[in-house]
């Protein structure tokens, strides 16, 4: 067994053995989805409670197929993050669903550090399903299954991060994992969303779209979220469109046969034109497929049920 | 009532002397009395170091208003178990302290106590609502030392102008708790290498900088003793040492955490390490310490912080600002000492003298014929493990919790009575 802890909660704390081992558990479970009867009894009795304590419908939908292609039974709990005001804390609410005795907890929060906090309260397995602008671990592991299925080997991939970096739990994500399996990343988007420390990613961090774009095998791209912005970050769409965006154009600079990623859902003509996001260069709708796998993986990693006692507490 | 400290090595701010102090009533009556004086009750210090009561010009004491967290009275028992003997509980009570009725309550109710002196900082505007001024005439008369609106700092230059030149006509500070809300947005620890790293959103140290470089200018504009509360950042350091420079009254304090402490303590995001101004790099908290060093910062404070546990078990945004500190002011400040940064007599000026001088309190501060007896009896050596029992807050809000700490007050004598001994 190379994934010994009890949860998943995030990439930064994973060695190159425990991402490589959950990538090609994902690899296998790819093979179900494609079959005509989509399911296996794996996990058949488990119950894995989607915890959500903000709202999401791709990620939830996707973790929910996942657990039900595994036969687990999969319950979905959306909250207000604000439910203090309702008089119940956070904790409490993880209680009374632990007291229901379910097997894994999926659990989105609007703060950084929540899922944490609840991994460290519960003695229920939990996965981060994307935790405030810390780490979104699902989908930089869908991403990399992604390109290595693409790509090939990782080691030595020239792969671009643009868009809001900041404000990102998938950058951070792939960030801390990539270049662990040997991925040079390169990071680009405006200096209003780019933080103030990067350094202490490791990543070089490019002045204009052209350099970024060079040469890259990968570009991911990331969504802006201007609901969450508002105007202070970028003034208009088509400024944001004009250099941050991935045109043909722009792609011409990057290796012939880039791949083209974003994690959805996309802001057509914003960040990613329509010729580009629709071209065959598109992995779009590729890492929403692999998106299951990786899930399924999470959740059978964790729901077979020999991680409890191995969970180092320093390790994560 | 005659009480003998005998065998101290006394400590003032200029000066470390060995003797024997007589207490008589409420006052000091000498420092070097015969070692057989006759006296109602005698202490032997055996050699240790013996110095005025601590004075902490930023504390939060909850009271009135939220209890549950700390009051006056536990406030005083945490103090005087950290040797303090006096505080300066700030103004954002609910009700607000915006008026003498309420500066007189938090006096009184400390005085009915006996443990410590309470000496109130009023709020600068009704309500903290940044418009209107409060009847800072009044309730100086009424026992108010300073003005603040602490963490809902006045954002309106004028307003603290007007401020600045009404509170110094009565002999009162301003102070500054120096942040600007719109810099600071969500913010919630530090924007340097662990705000990048965790996800959590950062408070940039300019936003701590720009308003303490208006505050200074205000001062400048008023002549205004204006006073920097809880410095964090080495840019506020420059600045404060150039308004000294320029000979603007202008003063600042620091607290044990951010000479202690840095950012790397939220890695674990670990509520009890969220406060405001938040732990800063370590380039800051070097500065911090050089500045004790140099004499640029003027005194150590705590902004004792109580909150209930049931606030900081909660997401990290959502749980408040602010940490407890009354009780490890003492060890954490000695361990200055320990480490060659400062000398005792410096100690006593951080932490007594100069704090005295601030609020124009000259009957303490000092070990000397005439002073008010408040005095603590220090083993600089004693090593514990701060734990629940040790504590005398309503409130565990600390990172030193269960940690070992070295240093703590043997004795703590406030008004020639002891009220604090520590436990054996």
């Amino acid at each position: 067994m190379a994934y010994k802890r009890k949860d998943l909660l995030g990439m930064k704390d994973l060695t190159k053995e425990e991402i490589l081992y959950l990538l090609d558990t994902a690899q296998k479970f790819t093979e179900i989805n494609e079959r005509d009867v989509k399911k296996v009894p794996t996990l058949k009795g488990k119950t894995v409670i989607n915890l959500f304590f903000e709202p999401s419908t791709r990620t939830r939908t996707s973790f929910e197929i996942a657990g039900k292609r595994l036969s687990a039974d999969t319950i979905n709990f959306t909250a207000s993050a604000s439910s203090t005001t309702k008089g119940e804390t956070l904790l409490d609410t993880v209680h009374n669903m632990e007291a229901m005795r379910p097997d894994i907890f999926v659990v989105r929060h609007q703060f950084s550090g929540s899922v944490k906090y609840i991994a460290e309260n519960t003695d229920v397995h939990v996965v981060n399903a994307g935790d405030g602008l810390n780490e979104h671990p699902t989908q930089a592991l869908l991403d990399m299954l992604t390109i290595r299925q693409a790509k090939g080997d990782l080691n030595g991939l020239e792969v671009a991060i643009i868009g809001d970096i900041t404000h990102s739990r998938v950058a951070r994500s792939d960030i801390w994992a990539m270049p662990r399996l040997g991925i040079n990343l390169r990071l680009f988007g405006p200096s209003t969303m780019i933080p103030k420390h990067h350094e202490v990613f490791g990543c070089r961090v490019c002045k204009n779209m052209q350099e970024a774009v060079e040469g890259a095998d990968v570009i991911i791209m990331l969504r802006i979220q201007r609901e969450r912005q508002g105007k202070l970050l970028v003034p208009s769409t088509k400024e944001y469109a004009k250099f941050f965006g991935l045109t043909k154009d722009k792609l011409a600079l990057a290796k012939k046969d880039a791949l083209v990623m974003h994690p959805g859902p996309i802001n057509r003509g914003v960040e990613l034109m329509s010729n580009v996001a629709d071209s065959d260069q598109s992995g779009v709708l590729k890492q929403v497929s692999n998106g299951v796998a990786v899930r399924m993986a999470a959740l059978y990693i964790l729901g077979i049920g020999s991680n409890k006692g191995g969970y180092d507490e320093n390790a994560s | 009532m005659k009480t003998l400290l005998k065998n101290c090595k006394i400590v003032n701010h200029n000066n470390i002397t060995e003797g024997n102090i007589l207490i008589d009533g409420d006052t000091i009556a000498s420092v070097s009395a015969k070692a057989d004086e006759k006296a109602d009750k005698v202490i032997d210090c055996g050699g240790k170091y013996v110095v005025p009561g601590l004075i902490d010009l930023h504390v939060h004491f909850r009271d009135p208003g939220l209890e549950y967290k700390e009051d006056i009275t536990s406030g005083a028992k945490a103090a005087v178990a950290g040797g303090v003997t006096a505080a300066c509980p700030m103004a954002n009570t609910k009700p607000v302290n915006d008026n003498r009725v309420i500066t007189e309550y938090m006096i009184n109710k400390a005085k009915k106590d006996g443990l410590i002196d309470v000496f109130p900082i009023g709020a600068v505007t009704k309500g903290m609502e940044g418009e209107e001024l409060t009847e800072m005439g009044d309730m100086t008369d009424g026992g108010a030392i300073g003005f603040s609106d602490d963490g809902k700092p006045v954002m309106t230059a004028e307003v603290f102008r007007r401020a600045c030149e009404y509170a110094s006509q009565f002999g009162a500070m301003v102070i500054s708790h120096a942040e600007d809300k719109s810099l600071a947005g969500a913010g919630v620890i530090h924007e340097g290498e662990v705000a990048a790293i965790t996800g959590l959103k950062g408070i940039p140290s300019e936003c701590e900088e720009v308003m303490v470089a208006r505050d200074i200018l205000m001062s400048k504009l008023t002549g205004a003793h204006v006073h920097i509360c809880h410095i964090s950042s080495k840019g506020t350091l420059e600045l404060v040492k150039w308004a000294k420079s320029m000979g603007y009254n202008v003063t600042c304090e620091v607290t044990p955490h951010h000479f202690t402490l840095t950012e790397k303590e939220l890695l674990t995001y670990d509520t009890n390490a969220k406060m405001n101004p938040p732990l800063r790099a370590q380039e800051d908290m070097d500065a911090m310490i050089e500045g004790l060093k140099n004499g640029d910062i003027d005194c150590i404070v705590t902004d004792h912080a109580p909150h209930h546990p049931d606030e900081k078990a909660q997401e990290f945004d959502l749980a408040p600002f602010g940490i407890t500190g009354i009780q490890t002011l003492l060890p954490l400040s000695l361990a200055l000492v320990d480490k060659d940064v400062i000398d005792m007599k410096d100690f006593v000026r951080l932490t007594s003298y100069t704090p005295a001088r601030l609020i124009n309190k000259s009957d303490r501060g000092e070990i000397a014929p005439g002073k008010l007896a408040d005095i603590v009896v220090l083993d600089t050596e004693l090593e514990y493990v701060f734990d629940e029992k040790l504590n005398r807050s309503k409130s565990v809000n600390t990172p030193w919790m269960g940690k070992k700490l070295k240093g703590a007050a043997l004795y703590t004598i406030k008004s020639g009575n002891v009220v604090f001994e520590f436990p054996k």
